[in-house]
This record gives C-alpha cells, structure tokens and sequence, in this order.
C-alpha cells in the first residue's frame, strides 16, 4: 500500500491531504503554520493526518509541495550576495534594466528605482565577445577575469550569475567562465548560474535579470528544501519530495533547488491546479479562478481544463522570463483600505493594505482604517455574532468597530455607513473584475463561456457578486478553501520543458530542421523524468513555439502536434498563428512569419483520482444546517432578512436561496438575493441566478 | 466652416444625478478600456517606436471630445473646428498633418486615427490614437530631415480624411498614402494596429453604455470631469501664485549651425484662472526645429505635470482646461506658419517640460525637480546590405533623468511614459551593427542632494556601409540644478573611422556617410541636481562610488566626500572639506543653469565642446507674419 501526500503551507494554515493511492481514499489535516520555519508546521501537520489516517508516515512514498519561499525572498529582499559577470561594455544592464519608467506623463517625477538583484558593486566584465550568430567575435580573456573573480570571493558573494550577450546563440563563453570559477579553485563550491542555461533565449536584460533572480533565491531555496527532504527521510525512508513550480509542474527536489527562478509561482499554481481538478470533478473544464486573500487577487483562465501560461513572472518590481501559470495579481483583497482623497472626494480602495497586522478595524488588533473585511462585516456577510461558530473560537469580531471606521469615509461622501461600505464592496469587486477582464476579454475570451471558481480567505464573500458582473456561471464554491491548493499539489504530474531562441523566417528554414530541433528538445526535457524513473509509455510531450508576423516584437505562443508539422509543414503552424492573432487583435496579416522561441514540455501522466463525496439529501437543507434564519444584511440598498447555514451540515442536492451566508472553518460564502446555490456531489456550491 | 455631426437618433442625453460609488465605477472601467487599447496596439505594431518605446497615445473623449481617459489630451475640437465635412456613423477619420487639425498632432511621422462612437444612432463618445510611423516617406529614411524649410520635404501629408466610410476601409485612398513610405508594410501593419486599438475601446464604451445605461453613462463622463476640474481648481489657488512667474530655456541649434532658441514663458493666476503667455519665445526657424504647439496639449502638460507634482491622486483628464488660458504668438517657434517645416519638433517638445517644471517650480521649491532628460534624441541608419536588402533603423535614446525632492534620478532611463530600449541583441540581429558598449557615464549626472542620472554611452560599431543620422541636444546649453544642485553633463557624438581618424559631430546631422567598422560614440546628456549635494549623506555617495556610477574624484569634488583607499569615509576630512566648499559657494541657487549668459556660453564653446558655436538665428520676414 502506498500513500501520497499534498502539502500547501499558507499564511496562516498549513494543510495537508493523504492520499491512498490505490483506493484513492482521502484525509485531510489542518494545523497552524509557523512562518519562522515552516517545515515545522508542515512536520505537524504529518504527524495529525497521519493520525487521522492510522497510516505509518514510512507508507507515504510521495510528497508534494507548492511553496512561498522563492516569492517571499524576493518580496522580503532577503536574498543571496550575487555577483554578475557581464559581456565588457555591459556592466550595467540590470542598471539601465529597459530604461522604463512607470506611470504616465510625468511619472518620473515620484519614480524611484529599486536597486538591482546583483549590485553594482559585485558586477565584473569579461573581455570577450560573440555574435548574435553566434560566431566568436573575441576569445576570452582569462588573465583579467580570474583576478576579478578572486576579488568577488573576497567580498564574500555567495552565488554567481554569467550572462554575456548573445550567449543565446552560443554558450561556449559561459561554460567557460564556469570552469574557470571552479578549476582554478576560486570559488569551488559557489552556486554557479548560467544565462544561457537557466533561460536560453534573446534579450539580454531579461536573460540576465532571470538568471541572478535564480542565483539570488537559490541558496534560501536549497536549504528549505534541503531540511524539509532530511525530516521528510527520517520519518519515511525512501519518499521522494516534489515541489511544484510555477506553470503548475512538478519538479524533483533536486531541479527545484538548482533553478528556483521556476518556482516563483509556485504559490498561485497550487491553488489554480488544485480547483481546475475539483472543477473538472463537477463538470466543468473551462473557467475562470478567482483567489481573493487578505493583500491582492489572483486571478487566472482555464480552457479545456488547462491554465494558461505566459512566459513572463512578475514577483514585487522584478519580472523575469519564466514560464508559469497566467496569474494576474491585483492589489485588492480583504485588508485594502478605503479612503477618500481630499481634492477628488472620490472613493478610492486600495493598494494599501492593513494586511495581517494591524488587520482591518474590526478585527481590534490595532486596526483603525476601513478594509474591505470591515464593509463585509457591516454589511453583514460577515456575521460578526456567529463567526465564533466557524473558525477559532477565541476570535471576536467588532462590528462597532467596522462601523467606527468606516464613518469618516461616509461622511466625506456623504452617504450612510451602510452605504459606502457597500460602495466599498463594489469598488473592490470592479477593481478584481480588471483582472478577470484581462485573463478574458483582453484575450479574446468572452467570459459567459467560463464558470468561475472562487476561493481563498475573501474568495467566496465576493465571487457571487463578480459573477454578477462577468456573468460567469455558475460561480463554483468548493469546500475548503485552504485544502484546495493541496488537491492541486497532489493531482498535478512531473514536468520539464527545455527551450530556445531560433529565430528564422520561415524562408530561411525548412521543415526538416525545425522537427529536428524540436526532437532533441524533447529529449532534453525527458532528462528530469528519466531522472524520477518515470516510465516512457506514461509521457505525453507537446510542442510550443513562439511565432510572429516579420517586423513585430512580441509573439504569440502556438501549441501544435509534432506530427502536424511533419506532415504539413511549417504552414501548420502558421495558419493556426492567424486564427489567434485574429482571435487576439481582430485581424491577421497577409506576410511572412518569423520562429522566435521553440520549447518542448514533457509530462508524466496525471494520477486518476476522485474527490470525496458528501452525503446525499433533499432540495431543503436539514433544520440542523440552520445557525440562524434571521440575520441582517444589507443588500441591494436594503436591509434584508439572510439565513446562516453552517455548510459542514449541506448535503449533495440541498438548494440555498439568496440571500444567505454559509459558513465553514476558514471562509464565509455569501449568496447574494435573486441568486441560488446547489451542493453538488462533492459538496461544491454552484450558484446562478434565480428563475 | 467646422465639421457637422450627423446623427440619426438627434435625442438628447439626459443629465442624471450619479451616487458617487456608479461614477467611481465607471471612471475604473474607462481606464480599464484605455490600457487595454495600449494593450492591442504594442502586441501588433511593427514600428519599433510604438512597439519598443511606446510613441503612441491612447484617447477616450465624450461625446464634447474632451478627452476622459488618455495621456496628451483631447484635439478633437481643434479638428471638429478645422474639418470642413460630416462626422457620420462608421467615419473613421486618419490625419497626419499639424496645419490642417491645429497641431492636434505635430509631424507627420505621427498618424492620427479618430473615431466617433455612435450608440443607437447618436453620438455618445470618441476614441482616438496616434502613433509614430517609422517613415511617411519625404528627403530622408525616416522622415525627419533636419535641414527641411517647408514641410513638403517631410512625407506625404493626410488631411484628416474618412479612411473608413460606413465601416468600409477606403483602400485606394489608403494605397496612395503607403505608396509614398519607404516601408509600406510596417505603416501598413501599424495601421491596422491603432484601428484594432480604437475598435477596442469602441466595443468597451458601448458595453458600459449597456450596462449602466446610456443617460447614466453621459452623465458620469460629465461628472469625471467636473470632478477633475474642481480638485484642479483648488490645486491652481494652492500652487500659483498672483505675480507673474517667468521662466526661459533653449534649443541649442536649428541643425543649420544656428541657435540657440529662446523659449519663454510667463505664468500667473487671476481669479480662479492660471495664465501662460509665451510672449518672448524666438521666432520660428527656418529648418524643422519648430514644433506646433496645440493650446489644448500645453493645458494637459501643465496638468498633468502638476498633478504628479502636488498630488498624484488625482485622476487626470480635461476637465480643467476652462481654468487655463494659454498664449502663444504666431510665427514662433512654438506656432510656426505654414509650411514651415515641423518634423524635428521633438528638442523643442521636451523642452517645454523643463520650462514647465521652472515655472511652476517658483512658487513651490520644495516641489521644483531638476531639470532632464527632456527629449528624445534619435539615431538613424539605414542602407543596402551585402545582399542588396535595404535596412532602416531608427531608435530613441535614453539618458539622465532628473534630481526631484522624492528622490535620485535613475540612470539612462526616460522621461516619457511608457518608452522602453530596444534589446541590444535585438538589434544586432537584425541590423548590420555591433553595439560594444552600453553604459552610463560616471559624474554625468548633476550632483545634488538627490542625484541626476547619469547620461547614457552606446558604442556602435557598423558592419556595413551606410547613412547615419542624429537629432539630439542639450550639447551647449545645460540640463540645469535646482536648489543648489548642479548642472547636469551635456551630450557629445563622436565618429571614430576605421582608421583611427576622430570627428565630432553635430548634435544634429543628417546622412553622415559610415563605413565598415567605422564606430560611433553615441553619448546623451545627464539630469539636473536636485538639492545641495553637501548635504547628501556620505554613505549615498559612496555607494554610489562602489557601484561606479560616480567618480572617487566627482565625490570629492562635487560632493565634498573625502573616501579612503579601500572606499571608506574619511569623516573627519569630509566635514571640514564641506565646510570650505559650502562657505566658497555661498547661499545656495534656486536654478543653477551652468552659464551666466548665451555670449558668455558661445564663448567658451569651441575649448569645452570641440565644436564652433552656432551663429546667432537668422530670422525671415514671411515667419512672422500672421
């Protein structure tokens, strides 16, 4: 018999799922997390699902995990001493960066510029130069460089960029430099990243700004995952640790600490994962993911069951080339705070945050400014009198205290407090559904075709009224929020993708040669899964290429069957790279097309598994699912009677009308008036309008 | 006679009373509209200037043509005012000429597309964009000839014409137009691009018109810019003052060894309303240095620069433009007559915002920012390759932005929204050249509290033979310091031939032959200082010092920082340093400009520059007459 287990380690919880992988039986766990080492909340947490399971942890062959810690290493700038070593002529590349400023007409005049990943202070330039063919225009010179490198040593840097131009079209250079570090005895034991390993492909800055974010998460990320794989052995002899990267893959343990610039959204792509399974478990492969929590939204689009990805990660101010799930983050989430700025009158909600300390008012940690959290809880959605019902029972929630808050933003606008609380619902709600426009109509999506699944800690208070507004239906609440990314760490497969720059117009090369380049991409990416002993006959690879009309700057990804290009040619391709650029811009172009990017995905088959269902009942929830069937809301610019359920008690097929508010461990869904929500057979609510 | 709109539904909007949470929606959704037009139109272009830098400007306007939501301000009623004809439903209106749309756009390398949206059969708003064109054809690739006397030798000229009639592309008109550039396809595909853009913006305004309804839609585009014009209104009483501020700066040359040109500015407020009188500014040249300069657009620099300034909260869009009154005398510089030539406008443009930031600056220090990177010097290239295919580069260079009380100037960085640098490997991919060094310039940057950014050096070395052309300036006058910052570095461009044979050129030059491994030293110009650099905190200078970005000599010079051998502050040295240098230069300047007069600046010109000062302008009798 043997177990796999999911481990998703959040802000406030860490939760586990154990999974028998034979029977597909599962338990849950739900423990605190600690931020100051998180592996020891996750150890705790094996401990009590392990109990919960009467399973002997040594039986859990697997562990999967989606972590933070590449993220909050950069947002906390707590990263490693890089040092760069650049192309002579180039030591300012991540100074110069795009030379972009943000922010309109004038917006240099409040910009300042956050100091590069790598200083200054530990860039070096190597005398050499090749290019952009890829001949060498210049050898290296070695004297200089060995100097520069010992002087490196001496200011104590603890991991090593390379990138040189045009190292895309030739790494010799950079392998060089490598062994020069390594064969001199320089820095033996040096973390070394290469440009032209880590993201192969044009573009000096942002090769190199992805490739010291890498050196820079590295170490940090090395050694969390380093103590968690030493704990996990003591406790289960031969388990292997996966972790999940950021376009929703696994990686071995080993691939996640050498190029930790993949697992940046590692976070989001457990929660994206985890609720397109439970969708497709209801029914439902194409939608939207709507993950509200306390500081941002991250929002996302699923089609036929799979994310969409992009090539680009964006952590705090620094973007890197990096392909993952297309999350899009936007600063509004249950801390933002509303304010009335004096010259506007204007209400505006965010970016700023009350996050987790000092909290919104009414959590009376300190807070005085008015979040969102506190609209919900003098609106009502957040039952301030039955919240000792769902989660901690030490945990109060002041309602006077939401009022309190909210009061001088109702009077600048003169309005009721139970009014501009609602304005700052909706204010919020049009801010996330930006978002949502972008995964969506921006893509040429149109989102009536899409259900929208909400979680996270806000996700569910809100997700009705975004349906409302994309009209996505029905709007899918799954049971457990928190529990959910764990689904996704443990239903998602191992994956590698190995790509490059080729950039030829498509009568500059021929078919032959572009399948030849694909193939032995493919074979480069198997290398991670020859490497977990994955079976051959359990692969899938597909194909990507990056695609434009000659003279454009960005591209289109294209997906395509090798075996369509084998057969028809290059032209496969580029029909289909029409039908998008239609789809995308409303019109296509009669010229030639031009191969940016090539990439090769291989893919371990996905474990079958089926999620746990609850109990069946009639259309009426039973008497016992009632905590109150008078609360007060206000809604739609009235006051309105709500019933509270406590949704632990729903069975499969109970139908709630709005308005009502169902309350569980971890979150609060609301159902707004004129609106329905129907428990399915995995206990997700589906709600759409009445009638 | 001005345009006449022809609408089948002539009902009128009803002005309806908003709450204040359905406007504040609104007002998110029209700006959710404008990025997404900005969205469509970098992912399609082919022009590198509104794909890689972003030289492009989006507009949603009402049903007034004031300009809701976009970047540079409405010109709609300058083109309602100069189009004689119908603005129908399915009008799709192109234009690239400044003399017949009142300097709505301002050379012809910039094409302009407007579009009436109709709801119903009414009118209820306009989108527009424009964007600049690699190359409208004219005497030299890219359209910007820098010794051009009428604008004729600019390119083919547009009047505001209806491209699409009835929603139905007028493409014999269109033929003829891209018949006369020298890449047709890229102006082509550029084309489609901006209409994709507006169609988007289209589409959204009609869909929030659905969705709130159309009288409650009207109502909250009123209502935007009321609002505007109210916080704007109180923003001008705070900030501008009575008397009358004044404020001059220059364009150092014409390209015709001629310059500098006096621009010149005075400001002051009466009543609620702020006044702008460009009496004083030089007349117009005789080369393509003048730029056009639409009323509307200054109002919009002022307010925009303004609300950076004071207070970025506020939400930018026309409201306020009944609280300016802008002045400029014809045939200047700034309101040049026809057919003077416009197409090297982009020196005097930039430095509009340098004498905006003086002027406002005056009655605010605290506020006042150096002053910068205001321009954007072009680099041109172009010619047959060894196998007989033409190529045409054409970029925008980045340099030193500005000191300002938040904080230092970034480094080789823009002043203009949205521009980004062409990836070096990008272009030596794609053209035939080597760039072998790409770097900022150590003490460029005026010295400050807050530190000007440095200007920025690209080496290109060319494979192929060719033609080079370059616009740029502040080679003789100074970006200057303000409130005892120091002026910042001035541009140079130096041709180093195969040979070794070294020549300097003039800032402004046009089809400089260049040969294979010839190599071209392409420096730009440094930001003013903001603040007194002895009292930047020594720990900033010498990080700054560590990282290369200011000399060992430049921090005991012009900071007055005295660093030790292995970088660490000699304290005792510094104190006392700054303390002789502080008393030797007194009381510290509000503008430190780097010169006492123009005599005084030619003067010096040849030793510090290399190159002979221009002669004074010559001016002609036909330029000033109205």
């Amino acid at each position: 018999m043997s177990y796999r287990l999911g481990v998703d380690v959040g802000g406030t919880f860490t939760d586990l799922l154990l999974i028998n992988e034979k029977t597909g039986t599962m338990w849950t766990a739900k423990v605190p997390s600690t931020p100051e080492d998180s592996s020891i909340g996750v150890f705790n947490g094996i401990k009590s699902v392990c109990k919960n399971a009467r399973v002997e942890p040594s039986k859990i062959t697997s562990v999967m995990h989606g972590t933070t810690v590449a993220t909050n290493t950069i947002l906390t700038g707590t990263g490693a001493k890089v040092g760069l070593i650049t192309t002579k002529g180039y030591r300012q590349v991540l100074q110069i960066a795009r030379s972009f400023v943000p922010g309109g007409l004038g917006g240099w005049v409040i910009y300042n510029k956050s100091d590069p990943l790598a200083p200054l202070s530990l860039t070096i330039e190597a005398d050499e130069r090749i290019s952009a063919r890829g001949e060498v225009l210049s050898k290296l010179k070695v004297g200089q460089l060995a100097k520069d490198i010992k002087e490196l040593s001496n200011k104590g840097v603890e991991a090593i960029t390379v990138s040189l131009i045009n190292s895309f079209a030739n790494d010799k250079h950079e392998k060089e430099i490598r062994s020069i570090i390594r064969k001199k005895k320089l820095l033996p034991k040096i973390p070394v990243s290469l440009s032209s390993e880590v993201v192969p492909e044009m573009q000096e800055y942002e090769r190199t700004i992805t490739t010291v974010a890498n050196s820079y998460v590295r170490p940090k990320v090395a050694e969390y995952v380093k103590n968690l794989q030493k704990g996990l052995k003591r406790r289960m002899k031969d388990v292997k640790l996966r972790i999940l990267r950021s376009d929703g893959g696994l990686a071995s343990a080993k691939a996640s600490s050498d190029s930790p610039v993949n697992l940046l959204m590692s976070g989001p792509a457990g929660g994206v994962s985890g609720a397109i399974w439970i969708a497709k478990q209801a029914g439902y492969e194409n939608l939207m993911t709507f993950d509200m929590g306390g500081t941002s939204t991250d929002v996302s689009l699923v089609k036929n069951g799979v994310a969409e990805q992009t090539r680009e990660t964006s952590v705090g101010d620094v973007t890197v080339r990096a392909s993952s799930v297309d999350v899009r983050t936007v600063g509004a989430g249950g801390g933002s705070i509303a304010h009335v700025p004096e010259l506007t009158g204007a209400l505006r909600v965010g970016p700023q945050s009350a996050g987790a300390t000092p909290g919104p008012a009414s959590y009376d940690k300190g807070g005085t400014e008015p979040t969102v959290t506190d609209a919900n809880v003098v609106l009502g959605y957040i039952p301030a009198e039955h919240i000792a019902l769902g989660g901690d029972k030490s945990w109060k929630i002041r309602k006077d205290l939401a009022e309190e808050s909210i009061k001088p933003v109702a009077k600048a606008l003169g309005l009721s407090v139970k009014q501009t609380a609602a304005g700052i619902i909706d204010i919020v709600n049009e801010n996330m559904y930006g978002a949502l426009r972008l995964v969506s109509v921006e893509k040429g999506y149109d989102p009536r075709d899409f259900a929208l699944i909400g979680f996270g800690g806000a996700g569910p208070l809100h997700a009705n009224a975004l349906g409302k507004l994309t009209s996505s239906w029905p709007v899918i609440i799954p049971p457990g929020p928190g529990v959910l990314c764990a689904y996704g760490d443990v239903t998602t497969n191992i994956q590698d993708e190995s790509s490059m720059s080729f950039i030829r117009r498509f009568s500059h090369t021929n078919k032959q040669e572009v399948v030849k380049i694909f193939e032995d991409l493919a074979k480069k990416a198997s290398k991670t899964l020859d490497a977990e002993g994955v079976p051959k006959n359990k692969r899938t690879t597909s194909y990507q290429v990056d695609l434009r009309y000659l003279g454009q700057g960005l591209t289109i990804n294209v997906d395509f069957e090798l075996s369509e290009l084998k057969k028809k040619g290059l032209n496969a391709i580029g029909e289909k790279f029409d039908v998008l650029h239609e789809q995308l811009f409303t019109f296509s172009l009669d010229e030639e097309k031009e191969l940016v990017n090539l990439r090769a995905i291989v893919k371990d088959q996905a474990l079958s598994l089926k999620a746990p269902s609850v109990k069946k009942g009639g259309p009426r929830p039973s008497k016992d699912a009632v905590i109150a069937d008078d609360a007060k809301v206000y809604m739609d610019g009235k006051n309105k009677k709500a019933t509270i359920y406590n949704r632990s008690k729903l069975k499969s097929g109970n139908v709630i009308k709005g308005p009502a508010i169902l309350m569980e461990m971890d979150s609060t869904t609301v159902i707004l008036s004129n609106h329905k929500g129907k428990v399915d057979k995995f206990g997700n609510i589906l709600i759409t309008p009445q009638g | 006679m001005p345009a006449k709109i022809v609408q089948k539904n002539n009902k009128k909007f009803n002005r309806v009373k908003l709450d204040p949470i359905t406007l504040d929606v609104i007002e998110n959704s029209m700006f959710s509209a404008r990025w997404e037009m900005d969205a469509v139109l970098f992912r399609t272009a082919m022009s590198p200037g509104i794909r890689e830098q972003g030289d492009e400007f989006p507009m949603i306007a009402n049903l007034d043509g004031k300009m809701v939501v976009g970047q540079f301000g409405s010109f709609i009623h300058g083109f309602k005012e100069a189009f004689d004809g119908t603005i129908e439903e399915g009008d799709m209106f192109l234009t690239n000429d400044p003399y017949s749309c009142n300097g709505a756009v301002s050379h012809a390398n910039d094409w302009l597309l407007l579009r009436p949206i109709f709801k119903d059969g009414r009118l209820i708003a306009y989108a527009a964009m424009f964007g600049h064109m690699t190359d409208v054809g004219g005497k030299v690739p890219g359209s910007l000839p820098t010794d051009a006397t009428q604008i004729f030798e600019e390119g083919v000229r547009v009047p505001p014409t209806k491209i699409y009639k009835n929603d139905e592309l007028q493409e014999e008109i269109l033929n003829i137009i891209l018949h006369n550039c020298r890449l047709p396809i890229w102006n082509k595909s550029d084309f489609n691009a901006i209409v994709a853009s507006i169609r988007t913006a289209e589409k959204r305004v009609i869909e929030m018109a659905n969705r709130f309804g159309d009288d409650i839609f009207y109502s909250a585009l009123e209502d935007l810019l009321d609002r505007n014009k109210k916080a704007m209104g109180k923003l001008i009483m705070n900030t501008v003052p009575t008397e009358k501020q004044y404020f001059e700066d220059y364009i150092c040359d014409d390209g015709l060894e001629m310059g500098p040109y006096r621009i010149k500015c005075a400001m002051w407020r009466k009543g609620k309303k702020v006044i702008f009188d460009f009496e004083g500014t030089d007349p117009q040249s005789i080369s393509s240095v003048n730029f056009f300069l639409n009323e509307e657009m200054f109002k919009m620099f002022c307010g925009v620069y303004m609300i950076m300034v004071f207070d970025p909260a506020i939400m930018f869009n026309d409201g306020f433009y009944d609280l300016m009154e802008v002045r400029i005398p014809e045939g200047t510089l700034l309101k040049p007559n026809y057919p003077a030539a416009l197409s090297c406008r982009t020196h005097a443009l930039g430095r509009i915002f340098d004498v905006l930031g003086g002027l406002l600056g005056q009655g605010a220090p605290e506020f006042l920012c150096g002053a910068g990177f205001s321009d954007s010097p072009h680099l041109m290239y172009s010619g047959y390759d060894k196998n007989g295919e033409w190529y045409q580069l054409y970029m925008i260079g980045f340099g030193g932005v500005p000191g300002k009380p938040m904080g230092d100037g970034p480094d080789g960085h823009s002043l203009w929204p949205s521009f980004t640098n062409v990836p070096n490997e990008f272009l030596e991919s794609y053209f035939p050249l080597v760039i072998e060094e790409y770097y900022t310039v150590p003490d460029s940057g005026g010295a400050g509290y807050n530190r000007g950014g440095n200007a920025l050096c690209t080496t290109y070395k060319f494979l192929e033979p060719g033609e080079v052309s370059i616009h740029d300036d502040r080679w003789l006058t100074y970006p200057w310091g303000v409130n005892g910052g120091l002026p910042g570095e001035r541009s140079t461009k130096t041709l180093v031939k195969k040979n070794g044979e070294t020549k300097l050129l003039q800032s402004k030059c046009d089809r400089i032959a260049v040969e294979e491994g010839d190599k071209l030293y392409h420096v730009t110009w440094g930001g003013g200082g903001c603040g007194d650099p002895f009292t930047r905190e020594p720990e900033r200078v010498q990080f700054d010092v560590d990282a290369g970005l200011v000399t060992r000599q430049g921090a005991k010079e012009n900071y007055g920082v005295v660093l030790r051998k292995d970088l660490s502050i000699n304290k005792a040295a510094t104190v006392k340093l700054r303390a002789e240098k502080t008393k030797a230069r007194g009381k510290v300047k509000l503008f430190d400009k780097g010169f006492s007069s123009i005599k005084e600046l030619k003067a010096r010109c040849k030793d510090e520059t290399g190159l002979e000062a221009p002669a004074d302008p010559k001016f002609q009798k036909w330029m000033t007459a109205s």
